[in-house]
Parts: structure tokens; C-alpha cells; sequence
């Protein structure tokens, strides 16, 4: 069945492409092998085979010819259809190969091998196996990434459950997308909250269930000047570091609190110190439960001297160890 | 199924056979087959349903001659099918999206070609370009850009590399020496792949956490039994002498399920979760543990619950 389907639609795609003139479905059915008799179950063979190719992104094209007043007919104009000339240096057809590489297993794998495929039958050899010293690869675990990139590529609005940071239920939110965004290895979605009436930003690992388009392709305009980047990096940059820390470090410990000190220095030598060296380190911090939790997990090598909150909430945290 | 696909997806092999041939003029059996990830059996499939295409009207007639004798390809006649049909959305921005994060990465020495090749492919796409700016990709913005194009000059120059390197779980920063191999990117960050002469072995190193590093005038030398680590099946894996972690998690402390990779998790009721792990060293446990607090208890080994204890009694008593 499936070769004589594809033996049909290659006939058809010929056919087609070999005529200047559009060609009436009865001038169809009497040059292409394979479809039945009966004029009924030949039409609705042939939509189905038409919305085939068109899926393909073969240009099929309806029309008369001119000067006559036969029924619409089909035709491919060459044109449409033909990849146009591309040459590629040998660096540059590297390159390509790399391109395709990063998608791997992801999302859109299929389509950059497809498209590499179409350049190599316009000629170009473009290796997959280099082995580049330098191996990006993008990867699309959230199950919501397919959908969103159609619902971005077509222009359409779409609906989806969302789970917001602090928030137990997902709740519905209704947006029309203007582009994704991998920051750091994870998708965001950023476009025009409906239900707020601004531009927002979603995480898509974050997005609970399906995501439905809610109009047809081309109905949201995306503003000029959008910079959808800047949008997730604003949304998802660190929180400004509004508060100091003072913190007792032993020496040659806690390089993970150090690595971008306000001031770093040698606490002066204490009678019975008990043969530790110590610093005195301040560090700028935000959040503060997350900052407590993470100099509890250097024990007994750092410990806070002030702001008191902070002190306190690490003393807590220990103290919940030994509970 | 050993012919992959769909009628479609076959169709568009073929659609892209005919071009590929001729494109090349003659072009060999098998080196075809592979271009296109079939079989020769297939291919030669595929050339057959092509050299049998055949219109009945007006008159009837073969519009495609083809022959592959010898094991050579050629097409003598391919009327309107010599040129492939053009990309579509999803292939022009794949390609494009793939190019444009090759060109940011820092220290791409390519970067010449990658625009020209931008260029080229954005003018064949057309209009089908135009999708792919709505996708941006940032990759690792935590590794520092000079940490990034130094390891990239190294791994071109073939030198060997000396890192001071932050370990987190031991909380010490380490000095070694590294043979690089390449950079590989994992859940959006960037690690390099070396051969590190301390530990004798291919070790995969976070460039965030490079604290500082030396390009030496040392040409490096990576054993040829080094072997690449397999990305895709996750870089962190159990071995035989590991030992065995078992945690109980409170609601606030659930995430250690999703952050780390655990053997097994189970549901204990009243919001609390069971999970193993398998480490060969426990010491980032005892800091987990602490960062945890009551969120989260060491259940076994329990000497390692022990030791935590010690440890959060150590840490108490500089505040008294």
C-alpha cells in the first residue's frame, strides 16, 4: 500500500512540475497511475494527496489558464519549488554539518537533517561525522517546546496550564507567543499575557499539560523591535545583591563562598585560636534563606558574623540536623 | 521496518535522489546509500521507483533515465526533478538557530565562516528564513567568556592546560594539569573533556568552576585508549564500588530528587520521600545534609548519618 502511495504522489509531483499549464483533476487522473475509477473515491484521494504535499511545503498552485474558461486546475510552478542556487566553500559546508549537529536528538533533529539532506542534493558536501572540537548541543526535554515553536513559527495564540514559582496548582494562562528563548540550557516562552495585559515570561518546564492553539496561524503580530532575549534574561537574571555578609572563613576553606568577595583578608591571629587560621570575607547576597542554607553546608569552616538574620537562619538550619 | 517512514518521508528521498545525482554527475552506490541513511538494497529500491515513473498522458512516457550499473549512479535524464525542493520552516531554522549558536560561542575560531555561511543559507531560505529569529539560544553564561576562548585556544594549539579547579563537594580547589580533548555542553552548561594527568583518566571539568588556568608550552598528549564520555546517556553513572545513600526528604527538600540522579525514590506518605543514591565519595552528602537541615535526613550508611551529626555539632558550637 505505502509504495503504491508513494509511487502515486512522486508521479503526481512530476506531473505536475513537468506542466507550464494547470491541469484540470480529470486531466490528473488520466495522466498519473494509480488512482481508482470511480470518480468519488478519485476525489477524495486526491485532496488527501494534495494536503500531503502541501504538508511537504510543495507549492501547489490553483488557477485557469488564461484565455480559457476550463475548471481550476493544479500545476508546481518550477520556481516555487526549486531550491534556489547555493554554493558553499568548503569551511563554510563544515560548518553546516556542525549546525545540524547540535539539535541531536532534539525537537527539531529531523528538520535540520532534512534540510541538510536538500543542500547536499543541491551539491554541497557537508560532512555529519566531523568530530568539532567544540560540541554545543541543544536539548528539548520539556514537552511543551514542539508545540510552542509552531504556535511561534505560525503566529498563533495559544492556552496553557502553568505552574508559577510558589504556586502548589497550575492555573490557565492565555498568551500570544512572540518567540523562545534557551537560556542556560532551559526554554522559556515570552509573548503577550492576555489575562495581565503585558508582556510575560514563561519557564516551559514549568507548563502543566497541553498546550492549544486558540486561533488560527498569523493572528498575533509581534511588535517591532521585540527583543525576546533580553526579555528572559531581565526575568531570569540574578536578583540584585542588595545586602553584605560578614563572614569568618577558615583559611584555604569555602572558595565557593570567596569566588566574588566584597573584601577578603586575613583575620588578625587571636590568643587560643586553637592554631586555625581564619579571614574575614564579605560577600553581597540576596536571598537570604537560600544564602543560609549554603553556608550551613560548609559546617564548621565558615561562620557568620553578622547581618543577624542571617546568622540566625544558619543556626537554625543546623540546629534542624541535629533534630 | 527496515525502511524507515512513511510514504512521505520516502517521497522526499526521492525528491532529493534524483538532484543529489545529479548534482555530482556520477556518484558511487554505497556512498549514497550512506548520505542518505539507507541500505543499498533500499537505495537501489528507491532508483527503480524512479526509473519507473511513468505518465500516461497526453502521451505516455518515462520521464526519468537512470542507471547505476557497476555500483555508479547516473541520471541521463531528469526532466523537471533536477533540483531539490526548498527548505521548509522547521529545516531553514534549525539550521540557522544551529549556526547562530555556533557563532556566539566564545573562541570560535569559525566565525568568519559561520557568517558567511548565515549569509548564504538565510538568501536560499527565503522567506522561510525569516521564523528562526523568533528563537534565541544562549548557551552556559555562567562560564566566564576568556575561561572559554582559552580552553578553545589550547584544544586548537594542542596544548596542555594547567586548572586550578573548584570542587565543590570537597569545598577545595584543586590543582591539575589537562590534556584537552573538546568542549561539550550538558543541560546548558559548557564542560571541557580532558585527559587529566592527576587522575590518569578522561575527566569532564565545569568551566564555571575553572577558577584560573595556564595554557603551558607543553604539547598535550591524550592516550589513544582515551575514549570520549557518552553525553547522551547522562554524565554522571553509578560504578560497582560506589556506596549506597539512602535519604528521607521532607516536602522542602524534594528537589535532591530531580537535582540528582537517584537509584530509586519512593512515596512515603504524608508528603515525605525515600531516595538512594550511589556515590563513590559521601563527603558532598555530609554538605547536603546540612544544607538540608530537618528537610532532609541521612537515614544509611549510618555512620555517615553520624558523622553529620558531628559535623552540624562542629559548625553549632562556633556560635555559642
Amino acid at each position: 500500500m505505502s509504495k503504491q502511495k508513494t509511487e502515486r504522489l512522486l508521479s503526481l509531483v512530476v506531473c505536475l512540475l513537468s506542466s507550464r499549464r494547470y491541469l484540470t483533476a480529470g486531466q490528473i487522473r488520466e495522466a498519473v497511475p494509480g488512482y481508482p475509477d470511480a470518480f468519488e473515491a478519485f476525489k477524495r484521494m486526491f485532496e488527501r494527496d494534495k494536503d500531503e504535499l502541501r504538508e511537504l511545503g510543495i507549492p501547489l498552485e490553483t488557477g485557469t489558464n488564461a484565455g480559457s474558461d476550463e475548471e481550476v486546475g493544479y500545476r508546481i510552478s518550477r520556481q516555487a519549488y526549486e531550491l534556489p542556487e547555493i554554493v558553499l566553500e568548503p569551511d563554510e559546508a563544515a560548518v553546516l554539518g556542525l549546525a545540524a549537529q547540535v539539535w541531536q536528538r532534539a525537537e527539531l533533529a529531523g528538520a535540520a537533517a532534512g534540510g541538510l539532506l536538500k543542500l547536499r542534493a543541491a551539491g554541497i558536501n557537508a560532512e555529519e561525522t566531523v568530530r568539532p572540537g567544540i560540541e554545543p548541543r541543544l536539548q528539548t526535554e520539556e514537552p511543551s517546546f514542539g508545540q510552542l515553536w509552531r504556535a511561534v513559527r505560525d503566529r498563533r495564540p495559544v492556552t496553557f496550564g502553568y505552574q508559577a514559582a510558589g504556586r502548589t496548582a497550575s492555573q490557565p494562562r492565555s498568551l500570544e507567543p512572540w518567540g523562545v528563548v534557551n537560556r542556560n540550557g532551559k526554554w522559556y516562552v515570552v509573548g503577550f499575557d492576555r489575562d495581565r495585559g503585558e508582556q510575560r515570561v514563561f519557564r516551559l518546564s514549568r507548563i502543566d499539560g497541553a498546550v492549544s492553539f486558540t486561533g488560527p496561524p498569523g493572528s498575533v503580530v509581534v511588535p517591532p523591535d521585540t527583543d525576546v532575549r533580553a526579555a528572559v534574561r531581565l526575568w531570569d537574571g540574578e536578583p540584585p545583591s542588595v545586602r553584605v555578609a560578614e563572614l569568618r572563613i577558615r583559611s584555604g576553606a569555602g572558595y565557593g563562598l570567596r569566588r566574588r568577595p566584597i573584601s577578603d583578608e586575613p583575620e588578625p591571629q587571636k590568643e587560643g585560636s586553637g592554631g586555625h587560621r581564619w579571614d574575614l570575607v564579605k560577600v553581597a547576597f540576596s536571598d537570604s534563606g537560600w544564602y543560609a542554607d549554603y553556608i550551613a553546608s560548609f559546617g564548621a569552616d565558615v561562620v557568620v558574623i553578622e547581618p543577624v538574620d542571617l546568622r540566625e537562619a544558619v543556626i537554625r538550619k543546623l540546629k534542624g540536623v541535629l533534630a | 521496518m527496515s525502511r524507515a517512514g512513511t510514504a512521505t518521508d520516502r517521497l522526499q528521498r526521492l525528491l532529493a535522489l534524483v538532484p543529489y545525482v545529479v548534482s555530482r554527475q556520477v556518484v558511487g552506490l554505497a556512498e549514497t546509500a550512506s548520505a542518505f541513511g539507507v541500505t543499498e538494497h533500499d537505495l537501489v529500491d528507491d532508483l527503480n521507483m524512479l526509473w519507473c515513473v511513468e505518465l500516461r498522458s497526453p502521451d505516455p512516457y518515462c520521464p526519468i533515465d537512470l542507471s547505476y550499473e557497476g555500483g555508479e549512479i547516473m541520471v541521463t535524464q531528469a526532466e523537471s526533478m533536477g533540483r531539490p525542493l526548498r527548505l521548509g520552516t522547521d529545516e531553514a531554522s534549525a539550521l540557522l538557530i544551529g549556526l547562530r549558536l555556533l557563532a556566539e560561542l566564545p573562541g570560535q575560531q569559525d566565525s568568519s565562516a559561520l557568517r558567511r555561511t548565515i549569509a548564504k543559507l538565510e538568501a536560499a531560505a527565503g522567506e522561510a528564513a525569516a521564523a528562526s529569529a523568533q528563537v534565541s539560544v544562549q548557551m552556559d553564561g555562567r562560564a566566564p567568556a576568556d575561561v572559554q576562548a582559552q580552553v578553545g585556544k589550547a584544544r586548537q594549539e594542542g596544548k596542555r592546560l594547567h586548572l586550578s579547579y573548584y570542587v565543590p563537594g570537597r569545598d577545595e580547589a584543586t590543582e591539575r594539569d589537562v590534556d584537552p580533548m573538546r568542549v561539550v555542553f550538558e543541560q546548558g552548561r559548557a564542560y571541557l573533556e580532558g585527559w587529566c594527568r592527576r587522575a590518569n583518566a578522561v575527566r569532564l571539568f565545569r568551566l564555571d568552576r575553572v577558577l584560573n588556568l595556564t595554557i603551558l608550552d607543553v604539547p598535550a598528549e591524550v592516550p589513544a585508549t582515551a575514549e570520549h564520555v557518552d553525553v547522551d546517556s547522562g554524565l554522571f553513572r553509578p560504578s560497582a564500588g560506589d556506596i549506597r545513600v539512602e535519604l528521607e526528604l521532607a516536602g522542602a527538600g524534594h528537589w535532591v530528587a530531580n537535582y540528582y540522579p537517584c537509584e530509586k525514590v519512593t512515596d512515603l506518605g504524608d508528603g515525605r520521600l525515600s531516595v538512594v543514591l550511589r556515590t563513590p565519595d559521601t563527603q558532598w552528602v555530609r554538605r547536603l545534609a546540612l544544607r538540608l537541615g530537618e528537610d532532609g535526613k541521612v537515614v544509611s550508611p549510618p555512620e555517615l548519618a553520624e558523622q553529620i551529626t558531628k559535623d552540624a555539632t562542629a559548625a553549632l558550637a562556633q556560635y555559642s
